[in-house]
C-alpha cells in the first residue's frame, strides 16, 4: 500500500517534471534543520527527482534569518526548507516569499498553512513547549511536581527554574507569546511577574534548559518536549511535563523565496515537502507532522501533547514581537543584578 | 619679521633625493600593506560606525486615510498619518523612532474605531517608499486599499530607514542595555585588580626568590593562554554549579554571575599580567638594594621604595591589558554570566538573537570607548618608560631566605593548583559519560559529530585556519614591519601606517566581527565573495592580533643596525635580497615567535569569528561555545580540551623546531 503511494507520487513528480521540461538545475536551500537530517531528506527527494540538486546552506533559526533578512534586496535562496513559521513571516512581512500553493496542500492540517491563497508557506512539523521536570532533583529538595504553568509561580519553585531569553531563543519567544494568547495581555505578563520571581536564569538557548534539568543542574527547566525526549532516551532522570492551560509551539515550514530564477525547480521541491512521503520523513525527529495521520508516536515523548498545542496566531506574535521583547527586557532583563 | 629674512635670503628650491627603484618598490609594498590594514580595519570600522546612525521610523506623512461613513460611502475627505496623529496624540514622537523590525497598529487614530463597526476605511501609501503591512502582507503600492473595519485592524505602518542619533537615545532610554556598562567596568576593574597582584607576586616569586622548580611554575602560569576563555567558565559549573564538586566552598552564592566571571578573568588573564609583570621584575639594580640596606630601610620599605617603583610601569601596562581582556571578552560572560549582562554579550544578543543589528553597533562604539582609553593610556606610560639599567648597573641576584622561599613556594603552588586545577576539571568532565548521575569513564562526550558545533570538522577547520594565519600573518606583519622601520624619508607614510598597526589592539574583537558583517555583507562591496569562506576568517584573525605580532617584529628589527641597508645599498644589491638573505634569517626567533603567537590564537579567539563564521567553515572554538549554548557542556569540555592539546603540541614543535633552526641559523651570534 505504502509502496504504490509513494510509486504513484514518484510518477506525478516525473510527470510534472517532465511537463516541465527540466533539465540538471541546482537549487540553493536556506535550513535551520539540524545538519544530520539534511543528507536524508536531499537522499529522498532526490530519489524522485535526480534532475534537482540541492545545494544546502545551514544554520540557526537566528542566524538563518538574520542572513535572509540581510540579502533582501539581493536573495541568495532559491527556497527555504525547514525555518521557524514565525521568521517566514517575517520575511513574508517584507515581501521576500513568493505565494504558491502546492499541489496537494489541502490535504495538510490548516494549522499548518498559511492563512492567505495562495499561502505564502507551508508547514512541515511542530516543535511544541514543555516542561522537563528532574525527579531526582525535586525529589532531594521536596518539590512537588507542577501540572500547569500557574503552578509555576507557587513560591515553592523559587530559584528552581530555568527557561530560555526570548530575546535571544526562538523557544523562549513562542512561551511568551503563548502566555501572552493564552491569559491575555495583561494576565499574561501578570503570571510573568510571578514566574519572573522563581527563574534562577535565562539561557540564551532554547535546548539548554532541559539539557541542564537533565543533568540535575536544576531541576524544572522550561523547554521544548523533542529535547527532554531526547534526555530521557539518554537516560537522564526527567519526565516531561505538558501543562495543563496548554502550550506554545512553532513549526518549521518551506516557502519559495521571490525572484528566484528556478521558479519551476522550486515549486517542485515545494510540491514534494507537503507530500505524505515527506512528512514520515520529517517523523523521525518530530512527533508532530502537518499530514495528518503520518505522525507515530515517539519514544518517550508526552501524551496529550497533541490536544494541548494551543491555536497559535503566528500574525499576532510576528506583529508584536519587538514590542513583547523590548516591555519583557525592561520589565526582566533590566533587574537582572538585584539578585 | 618674515619680511626681512625673506629680504635677506631668498627661498632656494627644495633639494629631494631622487628615488631609486629600491625606494619604489619598498613604498609600493608599504602602500600595499598598508592598504590591506585599510581594507580589513578602517572601512569595516567605518561601515559599522555608519550603521549605528541608521535609524528606522515610521513616516506618519508618507500615509494617506479615508473613513467612511456607516453605508460605506467615503465623503473623499483624506488626512495624512501626521494629521490624524496630531489630533489624536495617539504617538509621542520618540515611539515613532524603532527598530528594523518596527509595526505601528493605526486603529488608535480613529477614537470610536470598533472592528465590528461597518465603516470602511481606505489607506494608501503617497510615495514610493512608503510600506505598511495587511496582516503579514507588504503593501508598497501608491493605490487606495479599501478595507472592512475588522481587516483594517490589522494594519500595522513599516518604518522606513533615516540617519540620526535615535538609536543612541533609545540605548540609553532602555536600563537593561546601558546597566551593562557598568557591570562591564566593574567587572574589569575588580578583575584587573586581582589578577595584578596575584601575577605580581607570583612574578615577584620567580624572580626575586629562590625557591625550586620555578621553570615548572613558568609552564603551569602560561597554560591558559592555550586554551578560549570559555573553559575556565565550563570548569567552574562542574566545580561550583548546582551540581558542583566543592560548591560549599561558595556558602550559598552562585557562580553564575559576577563571582564566575571574575574567577574566570583571573585565569585567562593571568599570564599576560605575569609576563609583563615578570619582564619587570626581571631587571632591577643591586646597587639600589645595596644603598637601601646601607641606608638601614627595612626591607619593607625597600619594597616600597625601591622594588615597586621600579617595576611601576610592568604594573600599570599589566593593568590595562588585563582591563582591556576583560572588558572585551566575550565567551567566559556568556558561559557563567547568568543574568549579569555586559557589553560583549549584549552584543552578541542584540545581533544573534534580535537581529537588530544597528543596535548590535551601538553597544559596539559603547565598548570601544573604554578599550580604546585604556590602549592609549598603557601606550602613553610605556613611552615614558625611561632604561633601568645603565652600563653601570649590577644585575640584582636574589640571596636564599628559607623562610621566604617556602612562602613563595608555598604561593606559587596555590596558583599551580588553581590553573592546572580548572584545565584538570575540564579533562575529568570530558571523559564522565553522565554527570552527576553515571561517573563511568567514557569517550561518548568525544562523538562531536552528534552535537551541535560542527563535530570534528570544526576541529580540523581550526587546525587549517591556524595554521593559515601563521603563515599569512606571520609574512605580511614581519614585510609590512620591515618596510616601515627599514625604509628611508616618507615619514608620514610611515607614521600613518605606524599608526594602523596599532589600531587593532584597541578594537575588541566582537566590534571588529561585526563591523566585517556591515563591511563585508554587502553585495555592493567587490569584496562580497570572501563572505562566508576562510578566507574572511583569515583576514579576521589576522588583523585582530595585528599590533603585538608588528610590536614584536619591529622591536627583533630595530636590534639589527640600519647600515646593513646602506652596505647593501652600496653593493648594489636590492633591499629585496637583503630583506630575504640577511634580515628574516636574522630576525628568525621573531619571525617564530610571531607565528606561534598568531597560531595559538587563531585556535582560541571566539569573539572576532563569531559573527563571521559558515556552515563550512565552523571552528573548534565556537564548537565549544555552541555546545555550552545548547547544554552539551562536557562535549564543550572536550572541545576545550582538544584545543589545549593542540596549542601545546604546536609550542612543542616550535620549541624543538626553533631550536634546530636557531641552532643552524643563529651560530654567528655565539663565536
Amino acid at each position: 500500500m505504502k509502496q504504490k503511494a509513494s510509486f504513484l507520487t514518484a510518477l506525478a513528480f516525473t510527470m510534472t517534471a517532465a511537463t516541465a521540461g527540466l533539465a540538471e538545475t541546482e537549487l540553493t536551500v536556506y535550513t535551520a534543520v539540524e545538519a544530520e537530517d539534511l543528507a536524508r531528506y536531499a537522499e529522498t527527494f532526490n530519489q524522485s527527482h535526480p534532475d534537482i540538486k540541492i545545494n544546502w546552506v545551514r544554520d540557526s533559526t537566528g542566524i538563518i534569518t538574520a542572513k535572509l533578512l540581510a540579502e533582501r534586496d539581493n536573495p541568495q535562496a532559491d527556497v527555504v526548507w525547514g525555518l521557524a513559521a514565525t521568521s517566514l513571516l517575517l520575511l513574508k512581512s517584507e515581501g521576500m516569499l513568493e505565494p504558491y500553493a502546492p499541489a496537494g496542500v489541502e490535504d495538510l492540517d490548516p494549522k499548518f498553512v498559511d492563512g492567505d491563497n495562495p499561502p505564502s508557506w507551508v508547514g512541515m512539523d511542530a516543535w511544541v513547549a514543555s516542561v522537563c521536570y528532574n525527579t531526582v532533583e525535586a525529589e532531594k529538595l521536596g518539590l512537588t511536581p507542577p501540572a500547569s504553568w500557574k503552578d509555576l509561580t507557587d513560591p515553592q519553585y523559587a530559584g528552581h527554574v530555568i527557561m530560555p531569553n526570548p530575546n535571544s531563543s526562538g523557544t523562549g519567544f513562542l512561551d511568551v507569546s503563548s502566555w501572552l494568547q493564552m491569559f491575555g495581555e495583561e494576565e499574561g505578563w501578570k503570571f510573568m511577574d510571578a514566574l519572573h520571581e522563581n527563574i534562577a536564569r535565562y539561557t540564551h538557548s532554547g535546548s539548554k534548559p532541559c539539557k541542564l534539568a537533565a543533568a540535575g543542574e536544576i531541576p524544572i527547566g522550561i523547554s521544548f518536549a523533542f529535547r527532554g525526549a531526547k534526555s530521557k532516551a539518554a537516560g537522564a532522570p526527567l519526565e516531561i511535563i505538558v501543562p495543563s492551560e496548554g502550550v506554545g509551539w512553532d513549526m518549521e515550514a518551506t516557502a519559495i523565496v521571490a525572484g528566484t530564477a528556478n521558479l519551476e525547480a522550486a515549486q517542485t521541491l515545494v510540491d514534494f515537502t507537503v507530500t505524505k512521503e515527506a512528512n514520515e520523513m520529517y517523523n523521525t525527529g518530530y512527533a508532530v507532522v502537518a499530514f495528518p495521520g503520518v505522525a507515530k508516536p515517539v519514544e518517550h515523548f508526552p501524551e496529550g501533547l497533541l490536544d494541548a498545542m494551543i491555536d497559535n496566531d503566528f500574525e499576532f506574535a510576528a506583529n508584536n514581537r519587538a514590542a513583547i521583547l523590548k516591555e519583557w527586557q525592561a520589565r526582566y532583563d533590566g533587574k537582572s543584578e538585584a539578585k | 619679521m618674515t619680511d626681512t629674512t625673506q629680504s635677506i635670503m631668498p627661498a632656494g628650491p627644495v633639494i629631494k633625493g631622487k628615488l631609486s627603484r629600491d625606494d619604489i618598490i619598498m613604498r609600493g609594498s608599504m602602500i600595499i600593506i598598508a592598504l590591506y590594514l585599510v581594507v580589513s580595519l578602517v572601512f569595516p570600522l567605518y561601515a559599522m560606525l555608519s550603521k549605528s546612525f541608521s535609524t528606522y521610523r515610521v513616516e506618519l506623512s508618507q500615509y494617506e486615510f479615508q473613513v467612511s461613513d456607516e453605508a460605506g460611502t467615503f465623503d473623499g475627505s483624506i488626512m495624512t498619518g501626521a494629521e490624524l496623529n496630531a489630533r489624536s496624540g495617539t504617538f509621542a514622537d520618540a515611539e515613532l523612532s524603532t527598530g528594523a523590525d518596527g509595526r505601528l497598529p493605526v486603529t488608535g487614530f480613529f477614537p470610536d474605531f470598533s472592528f465590528r463597526s461597518p465603516v470602511m476605511y481606505q489607506i494608501r501609501n503617497t510615495t514610493g517608499t512608503g510600506r505598511f503591512l495587511i496582516g503579514s502582507n507588504l503593501q508598497t503600492g501608491t493605490e487606495w486599499v479599501t478595507l472592512d473595519s475588522n481587516t483594517f485592524r490589522r494594519v500595522q505602518l513599516r518604518p522606513v530607514q533615516a540617519r540620526g542619533l535615535d538609536n543612541f537615545v533609545s540605548y540609553f532610554s532602555t536600563p537593561a542595555l546601558f546597566n551593562s556598562i557598568k557591570n562591564s567596568l566593574w567587572i574589569a576593574v575588580l578583575s584587573t585588580v586581582v589578577t595584578v597582584s596575584l601575577a605580581f607576586w607570583f612574578a615577584y616569586a620567580l624572580n626575586r626568590s629562590c625557591m625550586k622548580y620555578k621553570g615548572v611554575f613558568r609552564l603551569i602560569a602560561m597554560a591558559p593562554i592555550l586554551v578560549p576563555s570559555l573553559l575556565p567558565g565550563i570548569a567552574l559549573v562542574y566545580l561550583f554549579g548546582n551540581q558542583g564538586m566543592i560548591k560549599e566552598l561558595l556558602f550559598g552564592a552562585s557562580i553564575y554571575g559576577p563571582i564566575g566571571i571574575v574567577i574566570g578573568s583571573v585565569f585567562f588573564t593571568f599570564p599576560h599580567a605575569f609576563i609583563i609583570i615578570s619582564t619587570a621584575l626581571a631587571i632591577s639594580d643591586a646597587r639600589l638594594y645595596e644603598a637601601a640596606a646601607s641606608l638601614r630601610s627595612t626591607p619593607w620599605r625597600t619594597f616600597w621604595t625601591v622594588t615597586v617603583p621600579g617595576a611601576r610601569y610592568g604594573l600599570i601596562s599589566a593593568a590595562f591589558v588585563v582591563f582591556n581582556l576583560v572588558i572585551t571578552d566575550f565567551g567566559l560572560p556568556k558561559v557563567i554570566g547568568g543574568q549579569f549582562n555586559v557589553l560583549a554579550v549584549d552584543i552578541y544578543k542584540q545581533v544573534i538573537g534580535q537581529q537588530n543589528f544597528e543596535m548590535g553597533a551601538v553597544v559596539s562604539v559603547v565598548l570601544v570607548i573604554p578599550a580604546i582609553l585604556a590602549f592609549a593610556i598603557d601606550r602613553m606610560v610605556q613611552s615614558k618608560q625611561v632604561a633601568l639599567l645603565s652600563a653601570r648597573s649590577v644585575p640584582y641576584e636574589p640571596q636564599p631566605n628559607k623562610k621566604m622561599d617556602r612562602i613563595f613556594f608555598a604561593y606559587c603552588t596555590l596558583i599551580g593548583i588553581f590553573i592546572a586545577g580548572l584545565l584538570a576539571v575540564c579533562q575529568f568532565a570530558a571523559l564522565i559519560k553522565f554527570w552527576p548521575y553515571d561517573l563511568s569513564l567514557s569517550l561518548n562526550n568525544y562523538q562531536f559529530d552528534k552535537m551541535d558545533g560542527g563535530g570534528w570538522g570544526s576541529y580540523v577547520n581550526s587546525i587549517k585556519l591556524a595554521l593559515m594565519t601563521a603563515v599569512a600573518g606571520t609574512a605580511v606583519v614581519f614585510f609590512g614591519a620591515y618596510l616601515v622601520e627599514k625604509s628611508k624619508g616618507f615619514r608620514t607614510g610611515r607614521a600613518i601606517f605606524q599608526m594602523f598597526a596599532m589600531l587593532p589592539m584597541a578594537i575588541p574583537g566582537m566590534v571588529l566581527g561585526l563591523a566585517y558583517i556591515f563591511f563585508f555583507n554587502n553585495p555592493a562591496n567587490p569584496l562580497n565573495a570572501i563572505y562566508g569562506t576562510m578566507a574572511i576568517l583569515v583576514v579576521c584573525t589576522v588583523t585582530h592580533f595585528y599590533t603585538v605580532s608588528h610590536l614584536t617584529a619591529v622591536t627583533a628589527l630595530k636590534q639589527m643596525d640600519r647600515e646593513f641597508e646602506s652596505v647593501a645599498a652600496s653593493l648594489k644589491q636590492p633591499t629585496m635580497k637583503l630583506f630575504a638573505r640577511v634580515t628574516v634569517p636574522v630576525c628568525l626567533p621573531a619571525v617564530l615567535d610571531i607565528s606561534i603567537y598568531l597560531f595559538v590564537n587563531a585556535m582560541t579567539t571566539v569573539s572576532a569569528v563569531v559573527f563571521l563564521y559558515s556552515p563550512k567553515t565552523t571552528l573548534a572554538s565556537i564548537a565549544v561555545l555552541n555546545m555550552d549554548d545548547a547544554g552539551d557542556i562536557a562535549p564543550a569540555a572536550a572541545m576545550g580540551m582538544m584545543i589545549f592539546y593542540t596549542n601545546a603540541l604546536a609550542r612543542i614543535i616550535h620549541l624543538l623546531a626553533s631550536r634546530g633552526i636557531l641552532r643552524r641559523t643563529q651560530a654567528w651570534r655565539s663565536r
